[in-house]
């Protein structure tokens, strides 16, 4: 059995599954639950100052749903807890107390104001909270107050407040990204230069969800008015992946240690982060949307897999495809892959057919000699992926790369000789060799 | 000795509850979360096979994709436009030959989209809020005389007026729908469905129905040319295939189309008489649809005997093990020989074992047992009946008691059109009627353009 635990910038907790600041890590008794269940580690929900904000008293959720209705992105406008700072200190020293093997790290909020940091600080670390992890990151209503993405959008103020908060802690300090910004590589550079021990990423996207068809408003409203929330769910995975190894393999910020979140729902979904460079992961839309049991399958799914791949441990994991992660300029032009459809598998749908007929190159038959049969054309294939992509039944089309031959389509010879744009002799500024 | 088995025939078996549940919804519809589910099984195929296997072409995926939608007028319009008794259909297509066989998902699971029951979940609502999908095309002027009230006539009469013409349907019975109306058992098609749909199919404008007028009865071939500018037939079939045995006419011997009639237009169903052992001979839809239906009256014993093997049977496995589970006994491999009578009134038949010979001929073995019945059933088929025979043919070629049409439905009688069952080669499916209606009406209209061009 592979071992799970894990020691992220010296927090250790028993698996690398922490839930996220959100909703689910408001209150000691949710956390508990968590805990019971087998959660590695909380983040608590980000506290303020007092006296606490305000919530609404409307919808706070919205779901993006597949057809079948299962939540695929998902959106919120709830602001910071808005419980008293002393009830939610109380409970963070109680909850550490009870569960000293997990990790406990509090996530903060605060003006940009150095005595206010001064003093909020000190009182929060006395819990014995494990870490701390500043939201720079909420981007709807405290950012209109000058916080959460309003500091995480400015590297300067990134910075400041880091070196703010590291004067005051002892313990590790987390700096939580906001993803919506053009390159998350300044924030994460500033996050470092303020002395932060890692950072975390991403935070929720801006995101409106949709109108009401009734009666033609935005969707959901607080009493027929609405405002833009964060959009988190599996449907921002694929955001959140591209910023962490956009961090890992950029030599300024690749010794920065990573906390991934964003749409994690199965085991796999975390090694999607583990092996783009994160160290552990954190997770909330999963949870709220089923609840606390599915880290059974978040642990026992990663320590299989772990176990099948010979890791004994998550660490050996972790960065494992960063190396895989280029510039496209340097993809190599002269690699070819053909689509092969497996007549065994294959259930006559013919999805793949249209859609390359009508979007892509008309590389896939619909007849044999007057029957359906669906089939890749050599010679038009340019091995795009789309018919993969399209296909329902899994496996029954695959990608094949041509090693040698001729390439059908171009006529020309399977070159051994890897050549990117940067060579290439159709690059008007290509490096001359 | 068969026992006196005149007191075995009555009414009121069942409780009035029993009746009830007996012969509501066969199919109860989908909701909106069932047919969510059951949309989204759907892959949108390309050039599906499911549309090629609906003998109406209606284009089920993007029926379906407009379920997923919520689209439903939408979706309805697709099924409609193709198939103006969609709802029909929904109820009564043997789905699971038809398109629901041709879906892609049995290569791997063996569980189609219930295409079917989407159907019927597009089209109801148009019917119970009247929505109006079709408007009345710019009128041409031209009348066509329509003859029969069935779905080739009313599908051919809709279209018409779609395309522009006037039309008038001549209809035998009291009510049009034909065997919608008439032939169906009650639970595929209950709150009077068959007439909701006929006032819808009729509320396009343009259809005039005339009730009870029969060809060869009340009028001819002949008077329709000269009064109309073309003319379609779908009269069906309306008589009874005998067994041709000896005392067919014996009480208690009746023909299962006219009991299922009677059961369908029939205020309370409790009160009909039946038998405690009945006999079904046959092995087609209208077997299993008197067989199943006589049983949840509350007859005891309901055996369907038919002289060939299951996969033979006319009516599709998923029906006969329908008759099956709800208590029908079905025997192949035998055929009657002999009617048993007392007193003038059935009391059993006998029947000689069947096998195929050599050549793929079904021939008696020799051996026999016999079964006792209150009521013998017919269930062997139709023709078209003498009277409409004699007023077509030497008129309409004729191929084995039926009309021969091209691939238009034109037969070769100029200006006369047919479809449905009483043409030759058809495979007697409402779906199939619907087609020839609507193939029909569009080759009339063709012929009348034309015509007027050139005139």
């Amino acid at each position: 059995m592979a071992d799970l635990t894990c020691d992220f910038v010296g927090i250790k907790s028993p698996n690398p599954f922490w839930l996220a600041s959100a909703p689910p890590t408001d209150k000691a008794y949710n956390v508990n639950r968590a805990f019971e269940a087998g959660w590695g580690g909380a983040v608590w929900k980000t506290l303020g100052e007092d006296p606490p904000i305000v919530n609404v008293n409307g919808p706070r959720y919205s779901a993006l749903h597949s057809n079948e209705r299962r939540v695929i992105g998902f959106n919120n406008i709830e602001l910071i807890t808005d419980r008293p700072l002393g009830v939610n200190l109380d409970e963070i020293r109680q909850i550490k107390k009870d569960w000293p093997d997990r990790a406990l790290v509090v996530s903060i909020m605060l003006p940009m104001e150095e005595k206010t940091w001064a003093k909020y600080v000190p009182m929060i670390e006395d819990t014995g909270a494990d870490g701390f992890e500043l939201n720079f990151g909420c981007p709807h209503g405290m950012s209109e107050r000058g916080m959460g993405a309003a500091v995480g959008q400015v590297p300067e103020y990134i910075q400041m407040a880091t070196e703010w908060c590291k004067k005051s802690a002892s313990i590790p300090v987390i700096v939580k990204l906001t993803p919506n910004v053009s390159n998350i590589l300044p924030p994460a550079s500033a996050a470092r230069d303020g002395g932060a021990d890692a950072v975390s990423l991403i935070n929720t996207v801006n995101s409106i969800m949709r109108v009401n068809y009734d009666t033609l408003t935005m969707y959901p409203t607080t009493d027929g008015m609405g405002s833009h929330g964060g959009y988190c769910g599996q449907a921002v995975k694929p955001i959140a992946l591209h910023m962490v190894a956009e961090i890992s393999r950029n030599k300024d910020t690749a010794d920065l240690p990573i906390s991934g979140i964003g749409g994690i729902s199965d085991w796999r979904d975390a090694v999607d982060y583990l092996a783009l460079g994160a160290s552990n992961v954190q997770i909330c839309t999963a949870a709220m949307v089923y609840g606390f049991k599915i880290i059974d399958d978040l642990t026992d799914g990663l320590s299989n897999f772990l176990d099948q791949k010979g890791m004994s441990s998550v660490e050996e994991l972790v960065g494992r495809a960063v190396p895989s992660v280029t510039d496209w300029q340097h993809l190599n032009l002269n690699y070819v892959e053909k689509a092969h459809i497996d007549q065994d598998l294959c259930i006559d749908c013919g999805r793949c057919h249209v859609v390359c007929e009508d979007t892509s190159h008309q590389a896939i038959t619909s007849t044999l000699n007057g029957e359906r049969h669906f089939e890749v054309i050599d010679e038009e294939c340019v091995g795009c992926n789309l018919c993969v992509s399209v296909c329902p039944v899994d496996g029954c089309i695959t990608m094949q790369h041509i090693t040698d031959g001729i390439d059908a389509r171009t006529g020309q010879p399977i070159s051994k000789e890897a050549i990117d744009w940067t060579t290439h002799p159709n690059n008007p500024m290509r490096k001359q060799s | 000795m068969p026992k006196d088995n005149k007191a075995a025939i009555r009414s009121g078996r069942l409780s009035d509850e029993e009746i009830a549940r007996n012969f509501s919804d066969m199919h109860p519809p989908l909701g909106r979360p069932e047919a969510l589910i059951a949309a989204d099984r759907c892959y949108f195929c390309f050039d599906a096979p499911c549309t090629t296997a609906c003998p109406t072409g209606i284009d089920i995926p993007g029926f379906i994709q407009k379920i997923r939608s919520d689209n439903i007028t939408g979706s309805a319009h697709t099924i409609l436009r193709e198939n103006i008794m969609g709802g029909m259909c929904a109820r009564v297509c043997p789905t699971e030959v038809l398109c629901e066989e041709a879906c892609v998902r049995h290569t791997h699971e063996d569980k189609p989209v219930n295409i079917g029951l989407l159907q019927r979940y597009a089209t109801d609502p148009v019917l119970d809020k009247n929505i109006t999908l079709f408007e009345r095309g710019p009128e041409s002027g031209k009348r066509i005389a329509i003859v029969g009230g069935g779905p080739a006539g009313l599908s051919c009469a809709h279209r018409l007026s779609m395309l522009g013409h006037a039309s008038v349907v001549f209809n035998r019975d009291e009510k049009p729908g034909g065997l919608n109306e008439y032939g169906i058992a009650a639970y595929k098609t209950v709150n009077d469905f068959a007439q909701r749909e006929v006032e819808y199919i009729l509320s396009i404008g343009g259809i005039e129905v005339r009730n009870n007028v029969s060809l060869g009865e009340d009028f001819k071939l002949s008077d329709l040319q000269g009064e109309f500018d073309a003319i379609f037939v779908g009269f069906g079939l309306g008589s009874v295939n005998e067994l041709g045995l000896a005392n067919e006419d014996a009480e208690g011997v009746l023909n299962a189309v006219d009991y299922i009639a009677e059961l369908r237009q029939a205020k309370n169903k409790g009160n009909l008489p039946v038998g405690d052992r009945i006999v079904v001979i046959g092995g087609g839809m209208t077997a299993i649809d008197i067989a199943v239906q006589t049983k949840r009256l509350g007859a005891e014993h309901v055996d369907i005997v038919y002289r060939r093997g299951p996969e033979q049977m006319g009516a599709s496995r998923y029906e006969q093990e329908f008759a099956q589970t709800s208590g029908v006994n079905i025997s192949h491999w035998a055929k009657p020989t002999k009617l048993l009578t007392a007193e003038q009134r059935v009391v059993g038949l006998e029947f000689e074992r069947t096998a195929l010979d050599k050549d793929g001929k079904v021939t008696g073995t020799g051996e026999s047992y016999s079964l006792n019945a209150d009521i013998v059933f017919k269930a062997i088929g139709q023709s078209v009946s003498e009277e409409t025979l004699g007023a077509v043919s030497g008129t309409l070629d004729m191929q084995s008691g039926k009309i021969v049409t091209d691939d238009c439905r034109k037969t070769s009688l100029p200006g006369v059109w047919a479809g449905g069952d009483c043409v030759y080669g058809h495979d007697d499916l409402t779906v199939s009627a619907v087609q020839d209606g609507k193939i029909a009406a569009i080759a009339i209209d063709k012929y009348l353009r034309e015509e007027s061009n050139n005139g």
